[in-house]
């Protein structure tokens, strides 16, 4: 017999610790410089057309601030939905198939988003 | 787990709203609502990629009455969502968690949110002239 904070102790029931917690602070706080110039670069470049666009992208310290803000971006989603799935669904099997699906989705859209980044700034 | 028989603790609907409690369950509403626009944004970078085509089909989405319905929306639930996200950040070193804080704090929020939200769409109207 093992009491529930016996349980919990050390790296707790789901031996992870407090790494999930952790890393989404860490995106958080790398996403708070990148989330201001996102935000100020855009509507800078409202109405721009594609060749402004390329362009804009194309230069390297774009290309990285964006790789960087789609990387921490989609993870920084990918942990707070799997927070929000956890604490909604609780059928077990609904939960695996809602928390796999998060999971693939997130990768994939990112993977899209930084493959057509480097793309544009590699030219096609 | 057995499942206790005596009363459980009151769930929501017992609770007045306040504005802590709404503007934590607007981070989570925002939080969803951005993973859409991360959707928006790689179907954005998708569109360049693939040429000025498919770029201009994406800006005639993106500036219908619709689209920029769309847009503000992202824009003000990222900005709500990085100054709310900012008092977590305070809150996870212990400081400003008094009840009179939270409220300043939650306060200054919302303000700032609506503001900084307006101030960005007059900034990109007055980019193409509009405004």
């Amino acid at each position: 017999m093992r009491t529930d904070l016996g349980k919990v102790r050390g790296l707790g029931s789901a031996k992870g610790g407090t790494s999930h917690w952790w890393a989404q602070r860490v995106t958080a706080i790398g996403l708070v410089p990148l989330t201001v110039w996102f935000i100020v670069s855009l509507a800078a470049l409202t109405g721009a057309d594609h060749p402004t666009m390329v362009a804009w992208i194309s230069n390297p310290f774009v290309t990285v601030l964006l790789s960087l803000f789609i990387i921490s971006g989609f993870y920084h989603l990918k942990l707070g939905g799997q927070v929000i799935i956890e604490d909604y669904v609780h059928q077990d099997g609904v939960k695996l198939v809602s928390l796999l699906l998060l999971k693939f989705a997130t990768l994939a859209v990112g993977l899209a988003s930084f493959v057509a980044l480097l793309k544009i700034s590699f030219g096609s | 787990m057995t499942r206790p028989t005596r009363p459980l603790s009151p769930h929501l609907g017992i609770y007045k709203w306040q504005l802590h409690m709404a503007m934590s369950i607007l981070h989570r509403s925002t939080g969803v609502f951005l993973g859409l626009g991360l959707l928006a944004m790689a179907w954005w970078l998708m569109s360049i990629a693939q040429g000025p085509d498919a770029y201009s089909e994406f800006i005639t989405y993106a500036s219908s009455l619709f689209g920029r319905l769309v847009l503000f929306g992202f824009t003000y639930s990222l900005i709500y969502h990085f100054l709310n996200g900012l008092r977590h950040l305070l809150w996870d070193t212990g400081r400003g968690l008094d009840v009179e804080s939270v409220r300043k704090s939650g306060m200054l929020t919302m303000l700032l949110s609506v503001l900084l939200t307006v101030a960005v769409w007059v900034y990109g109207y007055s980019v193409i002239g509009k405004f």
